[in-house]
């Protein structure tokens, strides 16, 4: 509707910047043709690839810089799954940890102005939490077999209140994977749009579009904060489901 | 004509969806507000207590969540 406008009235277009194109022109998708979303997902792995394994290769006692940021984000991903997850969660460290840097990336990259946020997209966060839903489901199961099913009985409550506890504990199970994407997915897609509507109000102000850029230039700030923070409450939550497989008595 | 009312419906119900991010607000609020009041009482323990926040703090936005999914499935799907 908004296209329909004249050229010189207000233009604001928050959600073109999500659009899905093929790299090498053409109009039809298929599963294989590389798009905008694979190549910054592919460059968020390069960047992965060049911070812990190129980064780390000297091996030093004393580290460089990007080694002693590589270790850095070793050790706060390591003490975070120790801490949620406690001592045996930490066999399923390195899953948490390839989860956690590769969001960390990609929403970073999504940040630098005209590129892609690939975590912006539902198909990309959905894909990461049923996965993250079916490992953690199915691991339960192989550790505990049946006895699983407990995660759903809670025995600090009183007896009566059981069934009840037991019918919102199997739909909050369910949701799970639900909320666990469009968390992340949500928080990105909203705020660069409002980055963009922001920056359409600055193209018809003229002299007046210092207020909508210094705006712009804040809500960037928060959104870096943002970046990082959905990819620890990604990672957080989790080593709070593996830590649930683990233990699934109350 | 019956499909612009349906139309219409759905955008409302799509707005009034976005109240949901009110209830969000107060939740987050809550959870940070009484973590720093608590963290201002007793500083050694509030390290320890920042992933618990976090995990409040995500608790909470679910259920804004919830209220965004209900907008984008008005807009979208019905």
């Amino acid at each position: 509707m908004a296209s329909e406008e004249a050229p010189s009235g207000l233009q604001i277009h928050p959600m073109d910047q999500f659009v899905v194109k093929p790299l090498f022109g053409g109009d039809t998708i298929y599963w294989y043709t590389p798009t905008n979303v694979t190549l910054w997902m592919a460059l968020a792995v390069l960047c992965v690839v060049l911070l812990l394994v190129i980064g780390t290769r000297g091996r030093a006692i004393v580290p460089s810089r990007i080694q002693s940021v590589a270790e850095l984000a070793y050790g706060f991903v390591y003490k975070m799954v120790e801490d949620v997850s406690g001592k045996d969660g930490l066999k399923y460290f390195p899953y948490i940890m390839t989860l956690f840097i590769f969001i960390v990336f990609a929403n970073f990259l999504g940040l630098i102005p005209t590129s892609f946020a690939t975590t912006s997209h539902i198909a990309v966060t959905a894909t990461m939490a049923m996965a993250v839903f079916l490992a953690i489901t199915i691991l339960g199961i192989v550790k505990h077999g049946v006895g699983f099913l407990s995660i759903f009985w809670i025995s600090a409550a009183p007896l009566a209140l059981r069934p009840v506890l037991a019918l919102i504990e199997v739909i909050s199970y369910f949701v799970r994977p639900v909320s666990h994407s469009i968390r992340l997915a949500g928080n990105m897609m909203a705020g660069h749009a409002v980055i963009k509507v922001f920056a359409g109000f600055a193209g018809v102000l003229g002299v007046g579009a210092v207020a909508p850029v210094a705006a712009i230039a804040s809500i960037y700030a928060l959104e870096t904060l943002v970046a990082f923070i959905q990819a620890y409450v990604f990672a957080i939550l989790t080593c709070v489901y593996l830590r649930d497989a683990l233990h699934p008595h109350h | 004509m019956e499909g612009d009312i349906v139309q219409m419906g759905a955008y409302i119900g799509a707005g009034l969806a976005c109240t949901g991010m009110g209830g969000a607000a107060v939740g987050i609020g809550h959870v940070v507000g009484n973590y720093i009041s608590g963290a201002l009482r007793n500083p050694s323990a509030a390290a320890s207590q920042t992933a618990t926040m976090f995990i409040g703090i995500a608790f909470a936005e679910a259920l804004g969540i919830f209220s965004f999914l209900v907008a984008l499935l008005l807009m979208f799907a019905v």
